[in-house]
């Protein structure tokens, strides 16, 4: 529909020294209005100090179908875990 | 892969417990199952925002007032977190708002039932959203993720929702004669609704069979029921207040209460578009929808117009 505002993804920060963290999605005719939509429907009761929109058109996410390949050159590096390694048990602070 | 194979695939990680994403693979039937599951929950909280918000502008006091200001925006947020949730399966807002307003989408019956005095606040608060919670925390462990992580925040919310209206039937039933009398008499009312918004009977009801091994539901419509039944009967008898069913009583055996049949013939009749209200709800829906039809395209063209805006600066700083 013609008049049909665009969706965005919310984006919150719960609290200083934590990331933003992907709440949801809604819809407003322009960024401006995403904030404050996003703060009506996602900080009612204090859940954010900041709120990052991000148009949802403008995301480029990876493909399902494709997470194998796309993943599988990190399953087989367990030497790239600590856990890997064996440490002598007269070793501390390692 | 063939879609038998898929859809072996997707019955697999639905058995494993692993949730389905938006972008993953899903047979048809669990997409449309779950747009029209998800879209009537947010056409509920939509239309439930109109028994309540009636009351507004006459709630006893500053304090009341102020309760049921916020317990009516949280409605609208929950509606608003699940057309949210129905958009992730490739629905569209409009066409699901549409939907709504032609009177072809379903919405919960329990808001086609009139409040007629300040008890039934209570009443709905601590029935209807009882009720409501029963089987929105079973949701939260829904198979479909945008789903069950709306359901988290909704049960969060919902919980405050509950407990105000409790405590306005405890200040009821522990008031005047006259005040104590509203508060039975609304929940004389309110008691066979809120039953019937489990559904019908596992036997009758046509969806559930698949919607248990998807997976989207996990408690079938009379078990949610039995365990409504179970943790309201004491708190109705601490309010003092008797639950209108003769055939009500705890059942040592089984270690539930027994209670009477639900009216099946009243249940299907509001379903229908009969209820006391289901013109009145649909058509302040349709005028809420047709008053801010100026505020949404004034508010596209302001957009626009911001756009346009920018342009000539920056093709004039190109140049």
């Amino acid at each position: 529909m013609k008049n049909e505002w665009p969706l965005w993804e919310v984006f919150i920060r719960s609290k200083s020294g934590l990331s933003h963290k992907h709440v949801g999605s809604l819809h407003a005719s322009d960024a401006e209005m995403a904030v404050e939509n996003a703060r009506d429907l996602y900080t009612r009761r204090n859940e954010g100090v900041s709120i990052w929109v991000v148009a949802s058109k403008d995301i480029t996410a990876s493909d399902p179908d494709d997470s194998d390949p796309l993943f599988e050159p990190a399953k087989d590096k367990i030497y790239r875990h600590p856990t890997f390694y064996e440490v002598p048990n007269e070793v501390t602070h390692m | 892969m063939t879609s038998l194979n898929l859809e072996a695939l997707f019955q697999s990680k639905i058995d494993e417990e692993i949730k389905i994403e938006p972008k993953d693979w899903m047979p048809d039937a669990y997409r449309k199952t779950l747009i029209r599951q998800i879209s009537q929950h947010a056409h509920s909280e939509i239309v439930g925002m109109l028994p309540e918000g009636n009351w507004i502008t006459r709630a006893p006091s500053l304090r009341r007032k102020l309760i049921l200001l916020a317990k009516v925006q949280d409605e609208a947020g929950h509606g608003l977190y699940l057309y949210s949730a129905a958009e992730t399966l490739g629905a569209n807002r409009d066409d699901l708002v549409q939907q709504l307003l032609a009177g072809k989408a379903k919405y919960s019956s329990i808001f086609n039932y009139p409040t007629l005095n300040w008890a039934d606040l209570g009443a709905i608060g601590w029935l209807v959203d009882g009720a409501a919670i029963m089987n929105q925390v079973m949701l939260t462990r829904t198979s479909y993720g945008p789903y069950a992580r709306a359901m988290v925040r909704i049960c969060k919310e919902e919980s405050f929702h509950q407990r105000q209206g409790y405590e306005i039937m405890i200040a009821m039933a522990n008031g005047s004669p006259e005040q104590k009398a509203m508060a039975q008499d609304s929940l004389n009312r309110w008691w066979w609704p809120s039953l019937m918004m489990f559904g019908p009977h596992d036997s009758e009801s046509t969806h559930s069979d698949q919607a248990m091994k998807w997976k989207i539901k996990r408690k079938s419509n009379d078990e949610l029921r039995q365990q409504f039944v179970d943790v309201t009967v004491p708190q109705a008898e601490y309010l003092g207040l008797t639950i209108p069913d003769t055939k009500l009583r705890w059942n040592e055996a089984r270690g539930h209460y027994d209670f009477g049949e639900i009216d099946w013939e009243e249940f299907w009749s509001v379903v229908k578009g009969n209820g006391p209200c289901n013109k009145q709800r649909l058509k302040a829906r349709i005028k809420a929808y047709e008053d801010g039809a100026w505020v949404r395209e004034a508010a596209v063209a302001h957009a626009a117009k911001k756009e346009q805006d920018k342009l000539p600066e920056s093709s004039a700083k190109a140049a």
